[in-house]
């Protein structure tokens, strides 16, 4: 009690400073008194009576300082008295404080939004309840696409009955395409809208909750059910002007009356988590027990745990079912082809991306060390101007922790405003980051500057002051008082260890920057290599648009009649459009979906029974590998290829490779051979170049395109090539669509090169991110370069003077400059290099088709950074050679 | 060298001033610093000075009370006096040093084993 009683006395007594100071003084100068007037009494003169008090008393200022210590918080006081020194000392040195606060915002702007970023994608779980027990379902990953990441309905009933490690499992139908649902509002043009049918106990296995209104209910999903849909928050805002009262309204979407039964909350993104990059508007509930119910492979697996159940005994449980799911139960031949592995959802999101996220949190890291080293440097300036009132203060009887004390607090102040800047610079990078929805990365809409954010921000700010403040800190206060105090300057002893110090920063600045620049390079080098594949098609000049079309009829013939008689008319309609080379038509686009039906092989060879997967499967029109620049060798399909004639079939060129293996075809083609798929026959007419499916890196896969004239596509994107930007020819097409088919809604004309560019989108932002940083590495270090070259020369102006009077020449002075500048560019750059050689190999596994030691990456680098490096030189070297000797000499 | 002063504890000057306090009623510092220098008989070395810190702490902790008045020859000055609590600290901290210089005498007078 006594103890927390003095430390309230403690807090009161620092507060109310003055009156207890007059308080002590008076009690003093009564103690003085008194003890005179006793001295008197005994005999004493008044002199000496009070002479001798005053030696009784002792230094009185000792006391006074010892009660205040006694009294209120000293330490406090001595804080606040560094505080204020500081705030005056950095407001005289503007330009100083500035140039500082300025650079550390950048360097640690740059972490804070690179650590929500890693934060957000890696280390937050993801935003569903207990989202560790959330688990992503599907075979090892294999060449067939999502054919081979999903699973039959059937599948998914002996699985979720089967199993007993999941609480329970769900999934999507995983092939619904862009623009797939047309909204009718009044007798407006139909708008186009994206939307995913989920298994009906999805959201309550994730934990969703609607913002308003309810989710599925099994009764939803069952044939014959009222339709039914849940809109994203966003549509609901864009579309419905976030009709408060939206809940229970119908409105037409894809033809019939569909009743909105809730809205999800803001923080539930569909293709956030499960399809990044795109935007989903609205979910609908899939009838498991309708008609997809035979289409083989279509939806993907979901599960949460059971509380205490760990991945592995999960991995277990599903390896143990897994063989026994079949396609269709009903033919037993279809059973025993699936394998399911879980893996945690969070991996299957982000886990992709941990490698790229760690290179890139290395290189803002390497940004921070250039700019704690650059400060260093620029302190270490100061400091030199300084030491004389250093000197001063220690012999005044400041002690050398005080002094140090007083140098750490200067760099916490620094830092602590540096930071503010960067907080305020990584909000800006967020949000822009936020509004990408383009990029295909997971999550970026979930970026916040959090609690972990902001810890993270205090944690490098402080590490960062230590790390600058403390090397010219303790170097300050070891000086000896006399020395410095006599020390006038140039040429002394003390002067030239602080040039070495400097010198030896930027050296390692320079080497940082190099590192930096070396990977950024790579990367970028990696990016261009990406560009250059040859994707197997020609994405400039084309674009597509999905197209509406009714296709019911009683027969299957008759449905194929009917969606024969209404593309023709359709690309016919559009080819006659001025600009227009060529036109065609396919279900799935490339790096789009895709899917595989089973694997013809050719007729009478029995196909090896280990075959995993078949091909990946395009229904197309005539005329569409034209229109996507595709190469064939053969025929194309025709119109004439109908459901009586030969049935017809293109394959790839991996593919036909592939099937050479087990047959002796004469001219080794297999243009003009027959295949069997075990039910029909299928005539090779075109062997076609090798599309690049799943992304524009990596290997390509088998692939067969059907023509639509014998089979049914899943959609209808139209492809058109054009000699015109493509963005011009939208309502040209659109009209031509409507005059056709009046429901033919505005769906979105997209350039095939923005499919290429979102496929690319991940790897351009990393190689963009970590370029900025290079650049920005590359800045400080040639500020760190001017920095110490500039100062020596201000340092040495004498010296050159007295050279330039003995008649160097203005070329002699820049040279003798610039050759000190490169020799500590090219150690730094030595240095760097090598390390960049350790680095890159770090990196290797994202570089693509590029070496890590990648030697054009290395000397591009090292002559930037070197003419950086002279430029940066030039500048005080310019400066050196106008000084006026008359003036340098007469100057001290 | 025998005739150089003791170097106070730390934390005996706070006993001793509860103690004088306790023994001659309410004083002021310099009264205090008196009566301790007088009771050691010299013996201790005081710069009057350091009684202001050991008073403020005392006072903060409740155990001794502090007011202005006026002295026997007519000067302002401030006076304390012991608290209650002050006189239970003082009785604590008394019989502790009791105990503490009781133990340190009979550990000082051991004899040397030999010496039997």
């Amino acid at each position: 009690m006594g103890a927390l009683r003095r430390a309230l006395a403690r807090i009161h007594s620092f507060f109310s400073k003055p009156p207890l100071d007059a308080d002590l003084e008076a009690e003093i100068a009564a103690h003085i008194e008194l003890a005179t007037q006793e001295n008197i009494q005994r005999g004493l003169t008044p002199l000496e009576g009070r002479r001798q008090a005053l030696i009784r008393f002792g230094a009185i200022d000792t006391a006074k300082f010892q009660q205040r210590e006694a009294r209120g918080l000293m330490k406090l006081d001595i804080l606040l008295q560094d505080l204020r020194y500081t705030v005056r000392t950095l407001s005289r040195d503007r330009g100083f404080t500035l140039v500082a606060i300025l650079i550390l915002a950048l360097g640690i702007g740059a972490n804070i939004a690179v650590f929500s970023v890693v934060n957000t994608l890696l280390l937050r779980p993801l935003p569903f309840p207990n989202a560790q027990q959330l688990v992503w379902i599907a075979p090892p990953p294999t060449k067939c696409g999502l054919s081979c990441a999903t699973y039959s309905t059937d599948g998914y009933d002996t699985f979720r009955a089967g199993t007993h490690s999941f609480q329970d499992v769900t999934g999507y139908f995983a092939f619904s395409s862009p623009d797939n649902l047309s909204l009718q509002i009044g007798a407006g043009a139909p708008v186009p809208a994206t939307s995913i049918d989920v298994i009906a106990n999805f959201f309550p296995l994730l934990g969703v909750q609607p913002a308003m209104g309810r989710a599925f209910m099994p009764d939803d999903a069952r044939d014959g059910a009222a339709p039914v849909v849940l809109l994203s928050d966003a549509w609901w805002r864009r579309q419905f002007n976030a009709d408060p009262a939206i809940v229970g309204k119908a409105f037409g979407m894809n033809g019939r009356q569909t009743t909105v039964i809730g809205v999800l909350p803001r923080s539930f993104d569909f293709g956030a988590v499960f399809a990044p990059g795109a935007k989903v508007d609205a979910i609908t509930p899939l009838n498991l027990y309708g008609p997809p119910r035979n289409e083989g492979n279509i939806v993907t697996f979901i599960g949460r745990l059971k509380p205490g159940i760990s991945l592995a005994q999960a991995q277990q449980d599903a390896a143990a079912v897994a063989p026994r799911l079949c396609n269709n139960i009903k033919y037993p031949d279809s059973c025993g082809n699936y394998e399911a592995v879980p893996v945690p959802l969070k991996d299957y999101v982000s886990g992709k991306l941990r490698r790229s996220l760690v290179v890139l949190w290395s290189a803002v890291g390497g940004i921070l060390l250039i700019a704690c080293v650059n400060l260093s440097n620029l302190l270490l300036a100061r400091a030199a101007a300084r030491a004389k009132e250093f000197a001063l203060r220690s012999a005044l009887g400041a002690t050398r922790m005080r002094i140090v004390r007083q140098l750490l607090v200067e760099s916490l102040m620094l830092s602590g405003a540096g930071a503010l800047g960067g907080l305020a610079l990584a909000a800006l990078l967020l949000a822009w980051l936020r509004s990408q929805g383009a990029i295909a990365l997971p999550l970026l809409g979930q970026l916040k500057i959090d609690g972990a954010a902001l810890a993270w921000t205090v944690l490098i700010a402080v590490f960062a002051a230590i790390f600058f403040g403390l090397v010219p800190g303790l170097r300050m206060a070891s000086g000896n008082l006399q020395e410095t105090l006599k020390d006038s300057g140039p040429g002394s002893g003390s002067g030239r260890k602080h040039e070495r110090l400097r010198s030896t920063l930027v050296v390692t600045e320079v080497a940082l920057a190099c590192v930096l620049l070396v990977g950024a390079g790579l990367l970028l080098r990696s990016f261009l290599k990406v560009l250059d594949v040859d994707l197997g098609f020609e994405p400039q000049h084309a674009a597509a648009i999905m197209v509406d079309y009714d296709n019911s009829s009683p027969t299957r013939e008759g449905a194929l009649q009917k969606q024969t008689l209404i593309l023709h008319q359709v690309l016919n309609r559009v080819s006659s459009i001025p600009g227009i080379q060529a036109a065609g038509i396919v279900d799935y686009l490339p790096l789009g979906q895709n899917r595989s039906w089973g694997t013809p092989f050719p007729k009478g060879v029995k196909p090896p029974p280990d075959l995993s997967a078949g091909p990946l499967v395009y229904v197309a029109t005539p005329g569409y590998m034209r229109a996507m620049g595709t190469r064939i060798r053969g025929r194309d399909f025709t119109w004439d290829d109908g459901p009586k004639s030969t049935n017809v079939v293109m394959i790839n060129t991996s593919y036909a490779r592939f099937l050479a293996n087990y047959v002796n075809w004469p001219d080794g083609s297999a243009v003009g051979r027959m295949l069997s798929d075990g039910s029909q026959d299928m005539l090779v007419v075109g062997v076609v170049d090798d599309v690049h499916e799943e992304g524009t890196e990596g290997d390509t896969g088998w692939q067969i395109y059907y023509p639509i004239t014998q089979n049914f596509p899943n959609s209808a994107e139209l492809v058109i090539r054009t000699t015109l930007p493509p963005a011009t020819l939208a309502t040209s097409v659109l009209t031509a669509l409507r005059e056709l088919n009046p429901k033919q809604p505005a769906a979105e004309f997209r350039p095939i090169q923005t499919l290429v560019d979102h496929a690319n989108s991940p790897r351009q932002f990393f190689m963009l991110l970590v370029a900025s940083f290079a650049a920005l590495g590359l800045v400080l270090a040639a500020l760190g370069i001017y920095g110490v070259i500039s100062y020596s020369v201000t340092q040495r102006t004498q010296e050159i003077g007295i050279r330039m009077a003995l008649g160097a020449t203005r070329s002699n002075v820049v040279g003798s400059v610039l050759s000190r500048t490169l020799r500590l560019a090219l150690i730094g750059i030595a240095a760097g290099a090598v390390s960049s050689l350790l680095v890159s190999r770090a990196i290797a596994a994202l570089l693509f088709n590029t070496a890590p030691n990648d030697p054009i990456a290395f000397a591009a680098m090292v002559l930037l950074i070197g003419s950086v490096a002279l430029l940066a030189g030039y500048i005080p070297a310019r400066r050196a050679s106008r000084i006026n000797p008359m003036v340098a000499l007469r100057n001290n | 060298m025998g005739e150089s002063k003791l170097d106070l504890l730390q934390g005996t000057l706070d006993l001793m001033v509860l103690q004088t306090l306790a023994a001659i009623g309410p004083q002021h510092g310099y009264g205090i610093a008196r009566r301790i220098e007088q009771a050691s008989g010299d013996e201790v070395l005081l710069n009057q000075g350091t009684i202001y810190a050991a008073l403020v702490r005392l006072q903060q902790r409740g155990w001794i009370d502090a007011e202005w008045g006026t002295s026997d020859n007519n000067r302002k000055a401030k006076f304390y006096s012991i608290t209650r609590g002050g006189r239970k600290q003082l009785a604590k901290d008394a019989a502790y040093w009791q105990r503490l210089t009781g133990v340190m005498l009979r550990v000082l007078s051991i004899a040397p084993e030999g010496g039997r």
